[in-house]
């Protein structure tokens, strides 16, 4: 959430003036051929930095759990519980514990690259197929409610900036503000108090109904979807907040260049303005922005999913908190990196279609 | 050093002047005031004893005695409400201190010094705001109360948001500071026989202060809400009486199912009020010190 103040700074973009530039005198196919190799080197780097951050976040896992006292195959396994001597030697041999602590990080970071976490004592499998198991509920969960969102909060923040200082903006900003400044967990529990326990139309918690097992399929799914109205909606107020504040104040940055003031000079309609000039230039800084706020979708999806028990990563995090499950713990912070740092990948790769400067770079 | 000045912070007088007609951070500053002052008088203003037992007065609806009823442990929640606003400030403020310094520094050496350290520098600020926030820090409170360091489990909290909490004003100050080193009067000051430290400290940080500022500012809402986030997952000081710890108690005792509304609903209207207070100060400073966001008198 720190991440929202800092959209007004977000570099200009002037698409106009590349526009002059494409249509320099140079052999066209040349121009491709110098296009394809500076995106490729761009995105090369950018894929390095991505790959370098993965590293930086297996170091932290190491670092962070060597860094509590005491045994560290005794703390991968449960508390206050007599272990067979057996499963920690074991432990520690699948740690390489006996080891200097550089060989240590090694085996570590290709274990973790290997998707070998170790194994979950509470659930009693390994982290991996564990994560595997609950990862599409997250997926569904956040993907639903971030599409739903993005269109929303662009649509009325692109207006709501046109309109700057109109009723409409003030009345979205002030929605918008709103939504932001709640916790996320707070607007799940008002939901289920307001639409499951008081009016009882939404089921209250889980992904599905037990009873509903020999049910056929399309009342299977759509008693899931019952299942997913809450959380999405839950999920989708927050992140809204979020992109609609950035649209309007991406599109009030753009509308104060110069290049608004010559196009309206040129006798364009209001709309042409909007459409042609304004929207485009002010969606690009937002794709970046979109992937920032993933690893704070992040934080709101792990909220959801405690507060309606729907089996997601957030709730197995949770879980592995309430349990002190540190090596699921582990692998969960580690794949829930992973994702956001492909999120903001993606948005580089999305990036360098959509802004023909990044080509030419 | 009158150069380094930005003209419209040379009083506060003069500051106060354009702020006051800012309306949303005039609104901002009086709803950060009223819980400023509810944590102040705190043992005033509650009319009971926050932590309190009355085995004989539990699960009451609000009523005249107790303005906003009570939980099932018989507490009075109005008092546990006002007596709950010095944790939310404590965290807000101390760790949006931490955050600051450390945010200020990175951002101005990030952007001062080109090369290998500014790059390494970018790097870390990248990296910190990639990184999914709300599980970092539930992993390092995890990890720290598991050391069983004797520290407060407030102060752990606060320390963690802190030093977490810090990479968008590191990115927003470090943006800043590369325009700032291209301008004239710091070729001027290092002509003149001004080292880096002195040129950092008493040239380029007046110039990016407003930021820090209203960065600041937009910190204490954000920790606010992550302390909050904490308490509710468990990982605050269960002993402690604040917001995220009454909706945690809330939750925990099944006051959803039960209907009863009167424990949940006011600590998030609080959240909600002051999370907004500081958002609306750190946009209207944001607006001030920079032009290009003011609007425009037609």
């Amino acid at each position: 959430m720190f991440c929202i103040c800092t959209c007004h700074l977000v570099q200009k973009f002037h698409l106009h003036c590349t526009c002059i530039l494409w249509r320099s005198h140079e052999d066209v196919l040349d121009k491709r051929h110098v296009t394809l190799r500076a995106r490729t080197v761009y995105l090369a780097k950018k894929a390095g930095y991505a790959f370098l951050t993965v590293l930086v976040v297996i170091i932290f896992n190491f670092l962070l759990f060597r860094v509590m006292p005491g045994d560290p195959a005794r703390l991968l396994l449960p508390r206050g519980r007599a272990i067979e001597k057996s499963v920690i030697l074991s432990m520690r041999e699948f740690y390489g514990l006996d080891k200097p602590i550089g060989t240590q990080l090694v085996i570590y970071i290709v274990q973790t690259l290997q998707l070998n976490f170790g194994y979950s004592f509470y659930y009693k499998a390994p982290v991996a197929s564990v994560i595997a198991a609950s990862l599409p509920n997250t997926l569904v969960l956040v993907g639903i409610s971030e599409a739903i969102s993005i269109l929303l909060g662009f649509y009325t923040g692109a207006i709501a900036g046109w309109k700057r200082g109109k009723p409409f903006d003030l009345i979205s900003t002030s929605f918008g503000l709103v939504f932001w400044s709640m916790p996320t967990f707070w607007i799940g529990i008002v939901l289920i108090m307001t639409f499951s326990v008081w009016l009882g139309i939404f089921p209250v918690t889980g992904v599905r109904t037990i009873e509903l097992i020999h049910a056929s399929f399309l009342q299977q799914i759509a008693d899931m979807g019952m299942h997913l109205v809450l959380p999405v909606i839950t999920l989708t107020l927050v992140s809204y907040a979020e992109y609609m504040l950035i649209m309007r104040n991406s599109l009030i940055d753009v509308m104060t260049e110069d290049f608004v003031l010559t196009a309206r000079a040129k006798g364009l309609t209001e709309d042409q303005v909007l459409k042609a000039h304004v929207i485009p230039n002010a969606l690009l800084p937002s794709i970046t922005t979109i992937a920032l706020a993933l690893s704070f979708i992040v934080g709101g999806a792990l909220q959801t999913e405690i507060i309606f028990s729907y089996p997601g990563i957030g709730m197995l995090t949770w879980q592995a908190l309430q349990f002190r499950d540190y090596a699921l713990l582990q692998g969960l912070f580690f794949i829930a990196a992973v994702l956001v740092v492909i999120a903001n990948f993606a948005a580089d790769i999305i990036y360098t279609y959509v802004d023909p400067r990044v080509k030419l770079q | 050093m009158r150069a380094s000045a930005t003209p419209m912070w040379r009083t506060i007088s003069g500051f106060w002047h354009v702020y006051s007609r800012v309306r949303k951070g005039v609104l901002g500053l009086a709803l950060v005031l009223f819980f400023f002052a509810a944590a102040g008088f705190a043992s005033y203003l509650s009319p009971f004893d926050p932590t309190k037992i009355d085995a004989s007065r539990t699960w009451l609806p609000p009523n005249s005695l107790n303005w906003l009823g009570t939980d099932w442990f018989g507490h009075d929640l109005l008092s546990q409400m006002v007596y709950g606003t010095r944790v939310s400030l404590l965290v807000g403020v101390f760790a949006t201190l931490i955050s600051a310094v450390v945010g200020t520094m990175i951002g101005l050496f990030g952007g001062y010094y080109g090369k290998r350290f500014g790059e390494f520098l970018e790097r870390v600020i990248d990296f910190f705001l990639v990184i999914p926030y709300l599980p970092l820090i539930i992993v390092l409170v995890a990890v720290v109360e598991a050391m069983e360091i004797p520290i407060p489990v407030l102060w752990v909290v606060i320390f963690v948001i802190g030093i977490t909490g810090w990479s968008g004003t590191a990115r927003v100050i470090r943006s800043q500071v590369l325009t700032v080193r291209e301008r004239q009067f710091i070729d001027r000051a290092r002509t003149a026989g001004a080292g880096d430290m002195r040129i950092l400290t008493r040239h380029i940080l007046p110039n990016v202060f407003p930021l820090v500022f209203a960065n600041a500012v937009l910190t204490v809402a954000g920790a606010v809400l992550s302390e909050v986030t904490l308490d509710f997952l468990g990982l605050g000081d269960p002993t402690t009486v604040s917001w995220g710890m009454i909706l945690h108690l809330a939750l925990s005792n099944n006051a959803v199912y039960r209907g009863a509304w009167w424990w949940v609903v006011p600590p998030g209207v609080a959240i909600i009020l002051l999370v907004m207070g500081f958002t609306l100060i750190g946009y209207s400073i944001e607006e001030i010190s920079n032009p290009r966001l003011r609007e425009r008198k037609a």
